[in-house]
């Protein structure tokens, strides 16, 4: 081996080695969370003496935990609906036409996404407030959209970007209707942007707070609720749900990326 | 044909409508409703005052320029730090890591998808007295230390954490648009490592490198629930000043007189970077 080919793979050692230090450090607090649920002792001491899941029994059987679940996953049901429809028509209007107004549209869809969520959240119920709307989870749902639709119309984009419009054409070319090659060609072609736009919709919305916390009304999600315990006192249920959230999210998004997957392989 | 012509001309602001309308009720109309109330005299709920500059000047008479300035100081830490922990990982993502780097990508990503405050709440049991790191210590070497909760450092630590995606995958995008062809070149003619990374990587990188920056920055001047869970409020960022205005104090176009200004720096920080590049080529339109 000659002096630069082992330099070359000192150098990508190094390298693996920090990526996978930085993974270990994102996962640490995931992983505290999980040891600290599997306790059966009401305080968390390190190492764990008395192991066992009763925590987690205790949560599943909860009422409370079950609308708590109800709440978190409607949002983010009807969020993913509503984002992926309005998120559809503005990444056609970001990457596959041109237009005049195009660069400046581009940039303002941006400007949700590079603001401070919780000001967006105080700022909603300020105007939720102003124009006499009563706050609930249906508030969320729009307050949710505020932030996710852009982030969407950005995923939905980048597969728009390699969208190659002669498809389009031939088919009108071939006397095939607006809708028909909506339906036959744009919504096949870029399935897989909506469907990642459309995990994406869910996952964030699944997971988010700063929105919530303002805009939620008397209605309670997840993360809301974790936060009321977390202040109140120490209880082996917040790491449970904080463990079982993780897990919901890991599942979901590892999941829909097979799926991603497969539908490649399978078309090639 | 000149007719199907006009028609795909109004193709693209026809597609733009339902965002456009939707931002400008959710995004522009609320963030226009904190600019007026601003202007409102103290603690009134209601945007048909006599307008004036009262809240402004409570900010600078009161502590919450300080709030800001300690919101902004700790951003900046953050944003450094993270430059130099991700820039290895970018580059390796980019040229390194081959097939892996898909799955290290996803890795990275899935904490985005669980709220902060629980993320943060497993780095208080990690640190926290007879907690996962000071447990192992205790029961493995007999070392005893102090928790290093609850201090500025734990702050800069959580913030780090949260933010590290958004500098991570702008900056990967970055990197990865700059043509091995063109290092090969600069290898042949003779330049050295540094050379390269200076004269080559950096500057063709530079659109992702800023957007990360960017990113990362705005979204930790806005940061809250860092100092609140790992700082145990020895900090208080401006947004928390923001927050409580809004409801302890219930002084709204006190903490909209804040959130304006934070809007203000803010928007100055993406106008002077956003308007130097093209989208397009970054998000890598053919």
């Amino acid at each position: 081996m000659s002096p630069a080919e082992r330099a070359q793979r000192w150098r990508s050692a190094l390298l693996w080695a920090w990526a996978l230090a930085v993974v270990v450090f994102m996962y640490l607090p995931a992983l505290s969370l999980l040891l600290a649920s599997s306790t059966s002792s009401r305080y968390f001491i390190f190492p764990i003496t008395k192991w066992g899941f009763d925590w987690w029994q205790k949560t599943f059987n909860s009422i409370e935990i079950h609308i708590l679940f109800k709440t978190s996953v409607s949002i983010a049901l009807i969020v993913t609906v509503i984002a992926v429809t309005i998120a559809f028509f503005g990444a056609l209007a970001f990457a596959r036409y041109e237009w005049k107004g195009r660069s400046i549209y581009q940039k303002i869809v941006l400007l949700p996404i590079f603001f401070p969520q919780s000001v967006l959240g105080l700022a909603l119920l300020l105007w939720f407030n102003t124009i006499g709307l009563e706050l609930s989870w249906k508030s969320a749902v729009f307050a949710h959209l505020v932030w996710i639709v852009p982030v969407v119309t950005l995923v939905i984009s980048i597969q728009v970007y390699s969208f190659d419009p002669a498809l389009e054409e031939a088919a009108y070319d071939l006397g095939a209707s607006r809708w028909q090659v909506l339906k036959e060609v744009t919504l096949p072609v870029l399935f897989p942007g909506l469907f990642s736009g459309a995990l994406f919709a869910f996952l964030l919305s699944w997971g988010n707070f700063p929105l919530s916390l303002f805009t939620t009304g008397a209605d309670t999600t997840v993360p809301e609720y974790l936060y009321s315990k977390m202040v109140a006192g120490y209880t082996p249920g917040v790491p449970v749900l904080g463990t079982v959230s993780t897990m919901i999210a890991a599942v979901l998004f590892l999941g829909g990326y097979g799926i991603i997957v497969l539908r490649r392989r399978a078309r090639s | 044909m000149a007719d199907l012509g006009r028609q795909r001309a109004r193709q693209g602001p026809l597609n733009a409508v339902p965002v456009a309308i939707f931002l400008l009720i959710g995004f522009a109309a609320p963030l226009l409703g904190v600019i007026i109330f601003s202007f409102m005299p103290e603690r009134t709920f209601s945007l048909w005052q006599a307008p004036g500059l009262g809240n402004y000047a409570t900010i600078f008479t009161g502590t919450s320029y300080l709030s800001l300035l300690w919101s902004l100081g700790l951003a900046a830490v953050t944003v450094c730090l993270l430059a130099v922990i991700c820039y290895p990982i970018a580059y390796g993502l980019a040229r390194v890591f081959g097939r892996w780097s898909t799955l290290l990508t996803l890795l990275f990503t899935i904490p985005l998808f669980v709220s902060e405050n629980v993320r943060l709440y497993g780095w208080i049991l990690f640190f926290i007295k007879n907690g996962v790191m000071l447990g192992t210590l205790k029961s493995l070497f007999g070392i005893e230390m102090e928790s290093w909760l609850f201090t500025e450092g734990m702050i800069v630590l959580g913030m780090v954490y949260v933010y590290l995606p958004f500098m991570l995958f702008p900056m990967t995008l970055g990197v990865s648009m700059v043509p091995q062809e063109t290092r090969d070149a600069a290898f042949d003619l003779g330049a050295s490592k540094w050379q390269v990374f200076r004269e080559v990587d950096l500057p063709l990188a530079m659109p992702g490198i800023m957007i990360g920056f960017l990113l990362s920055f705005v979204l930790a001047v806005g940061a809250l629930v860092e100092a609140k869970v790992l700082g145990g409020q020895r900090v208080i960022p401006i947004v928390h000043d923001i927050e409580l205005a809004f409801t302890y104090a219930q002084n709204w176009p006190l903490g909209s007189a804040m959130a304006v200004l934070l809007m203000v720096v803010v928007a100055t920080f993406v106008l002077l970077v956003l308007r130097r590049f093209d989208l397009d080529t970054i998000l890598g339109r053919r």
